[in-house]
């Protein structure tokens, strides 16, 4: 961040400055050439990404163009006007929500528990709860099918929400447990003899207090149930289709549609770049508290 | 209100954390528990306030048995040696914490903290976050809530260890004001036989979860029941010394031999261990019949105004206090001398068999 800020600094005002600082500037520069071209290489997927979203199909498939020679915003247009494009994101967004909810509620109390007390096979249990993580969804996606469909959540919301909880929940506990075990016992001790309930000191002082890693956690399990590709499209049809898969089924008998295909893709990292804004102090000091 | 303990005992995983214990605290009264760290000084505290369930015994309040009650029905209130606040709130709103859940009006609150407040020095902190305070000002904060609720039975477990030494004199010259203000019971661990001579009231002293004496502070001081509550109730602990008498010939471990005089005289024969507090170890001859005992030096300690030297006796480490700044050479011979009024006798069991005259007398 800082880095930015001072290549910016010292581009606008290296014409006002005096010789000696003119050689400061220069130092400074090589380090701004390194940033930049990191940001380059960085940004060049997205920003071809958000270059083709802006050009017409044509211009696409004809040409090399750096910038759209065609402005075009057709391509969002489409998006915004066609029910199977836009119910794919929320559609989405229903399921992701779902699964944060309850992936965060679940893992709360579990968490908590690990944390604070002793009791037989805690520390397998604790451990164990990670190798869901290390399966590939995929391994799971035939046997959730079929039981889906035997008992009717098949292409429903939260048939895929509860399927990211089979891996967002163990993450969850993983992650919470490491911001609980830092909050001191005696602080749980002092809130009972001071009158509070259980329930009452949980959400009133002891979740302020385990804020950012509930902030994390919210973000892991909205990450990976944003991204999770298989489960999500193996798991419903037509009514609960989520827009990565909505992506993956555009050809059609004229090809395949680039443009709206990319304009999707830009709408798509939205959402994700939302989140990891608003949460980025909490993940900085998740970072610093280990676990994640 | 009495808080009386009934045979408590406690036991952890097979082992015995508290051994069975009576102890019976008046109301008003000042009771501190002395004992090194893993006494079980913690542990009896969190059986009195409720947070743990004795393993066997009972716990009366008020002559009542509040056994296994929940800790939120008892009136009690807990600080630790760590600052513990609600990060989350203000300082105003932790002190008030305990009477918003009592259900009272919000005047009544807002009187009581202000009082509070006013007590504990907080007044102009009152809308700052308790991490934003110094460790003195967070520790006021985590006594003014425990006093706000007026709570019978008030248990402070080394509060004062954390603070630096000048806040932990200031703290402790105000806490016994506060407390006799407040009429409930106060129950006080520490770790320093100090601290509970300052705070005064009763002592009970633990050794290895037992409590090994509980009376008046000066009582048990001068008195001690035993070698254990000695050696807990000195700072430098106490020095001891095997002494066998016969007729009126004493023999120390060293071979040595002096005759019994004044009230050692009185003595039956047997063997016995002699302890005298370091302070009364002097470094220069004494006027009257005095013992001297031939020692090496082996560290001197200098702390401003007094001097400790660790000596060597016949394989026995000795601590004394020497008034003033001594320089002294290491690893020399010397002379150490006692009055033989200041030594107490306590059995081979350990109990008190007689104390000093000087605590005798008192």
């Amino acid at each position: 961040m800082t880095n930015v800020d001072a290549r910016a600094d010292s581009g606008t005002s290296t014409g006002t400055r005096t010789r000696t600082a003119a050689r400061s500037g220069f130092r400074i520069n090589s380090k701004a050439v390194v940033m930049t071209l990191y940001l380059a290489f960085l940004l060049i997927p997205i920003y071809w990404l958000v270059n083709m979203s802006l050009k017409t199909n044509n211009e696409i498939l004809s040409t090399f163009s750096l910038w759209p020679r065609n402005l075009t915003f057709q391509n969002y247009m489409t998006i915004f006007t066609d029910p199977s494009w836009y119910w794919g994101y929320i559609n989405s967004i229903i399921y992701v929500t779902m699964n944060t909810v309850i992936s965060i509620v679940v893992a709360l109390p579990a968490a908590y528990a690990f944390s604070r007390y002793t009791f037989l096979g805690d520390k397998h249990l604790f451990f164990w709860l990670l190798t869901n993580r290390m399966a590939p969804p995929a391994v799971f996606a035939l046997p959730f099918f079929q039981l889906y469909s035997s008992v009717g959540l098949f292409d429903t919301h939260i048939a895929v929400a509860l399927a990211h909880t089979l891996f967002n929940v163990p993450l969850a506990v993983w992650i919470l447990e490491g911001f609980m075990r830092g909050v001191p016992k005696e602080i749980d001790e002092t809130a009972y003899i001071d009158g509070y309930s259980f329930g009452r000191f949980f959400v009133k002082i002891f979740m302020p207090l385990v804020a950012s890693g509930i902030g994390v956690t919210a973000f892991f399990c909205f990450m990976f149930s944003w991204v999770e590709l298989l489960l999500s499209r193996t798991l419903t049809s037509v009514d609960a289709k989520p827009i990565a898969a909505t992506m993956t089924r555009t050809v059609s008998a004229s090809g395949l549609d680039w443009g709206v295909l990319a304009a999707a893709g830009v709408l798509t990292i939205i959402p994700g770049a939302l989140v990891i804004y608003f949460v980025r102090n909490y993940i900085a000091k998740g970072f610093a508290l280990g676990r994640v | 209100m009495t808080l009386e303990l009934d045979g408590v005992t406690k036991v952890v995983g097979g082992r015995t954390h508290i051994h069975p214990t009576d102890l019976r605290l008046e109301a008003g009264t000042m009771n501190v528990l002395l004992g090194p760290t893993l006494a079980g000084k913690t542990s009896l505290m969190r059986l009195m306030a409720g947070l743990d369930v004795p393993t066997e015994g009972r716990v009366l309040w008020r002559g009542e048995d509040v056994t296994g009650m929940r800790v939120q029905d008892r009136k009690v209130a807990m600080v630790y040696q760590q600052f513990i606040n609600y990060p989350s709130m203000t300082v105003y709103e932790n002190i008030a914490s305990p009477l918003r859940l009592m259900g009272q009006s919000r005047d009544e609150i807002d009187a009581a903290v202000r009082k509070t407040a006013d007590l504990m020095k907080l007044t102009p902190m009152l809308d700052r976050r308790p991490l934003e305070l110094s460790g003195g000002q967070q520790q006021r904060c985590a006594l003014g809530r425990a006093l706000v609720k007026d709570a019978g039975l008030v248990l402070l477990d080394e509060p004062l260890a954390n603070l630096d030494y000048k806040l932990r004199e200031e703290l402790r010259a105000e806490i016994p004001r506060i407390f006799e203000e407040a009429g409930s019971i106060f129950v006080y661990a520490t770790t320093e036989p100090e601290e509970a001579l300052l705070l005064g009231g009763n002592t009970a002293t633990l050794w290895e979860g037992r409590v090994t004496q509980f009376g008046p502070t000066p009582a048990v001081y001068r008195k001690p029941a035993d070698a254990t509550t000695a050696r807990v109730f000195s700072d430098p602990p106490m020095n001891f010394l095997d002494l066998t008498k016969s007729g009126r010939t004493l023999t120390f471990a060293d071979g040595r031999t002096e005759e019994a005089t004044d009230r050692l005289e009185t003595l039956a024969d047997g063997t016995y261990m002699a302890g005298f507090r370091p302070n009364h170890l002097s470094l220069e001859p004494l006027a009257g019949n005095s013992l001297t005992f031939r020692c090496t030096l082996e560290v001197t300690e200098i702390t401003g105004s007094e001097t400790f030297v660790h000596l060597d006796h016949e394989g026995t480490r000795w601590v004394g206090l020497a008034h003033g700044v001594r320089h002294l050479e290491l690893g020399r011979e010397m002379d150490v001398h006692l009055d033989p009024a200041h030594i107490y006798i306590f059995g081979e069991d350990g109990d008190l068999v007689a104390p000093a005259a000087y605590a005798a007398a008192a």
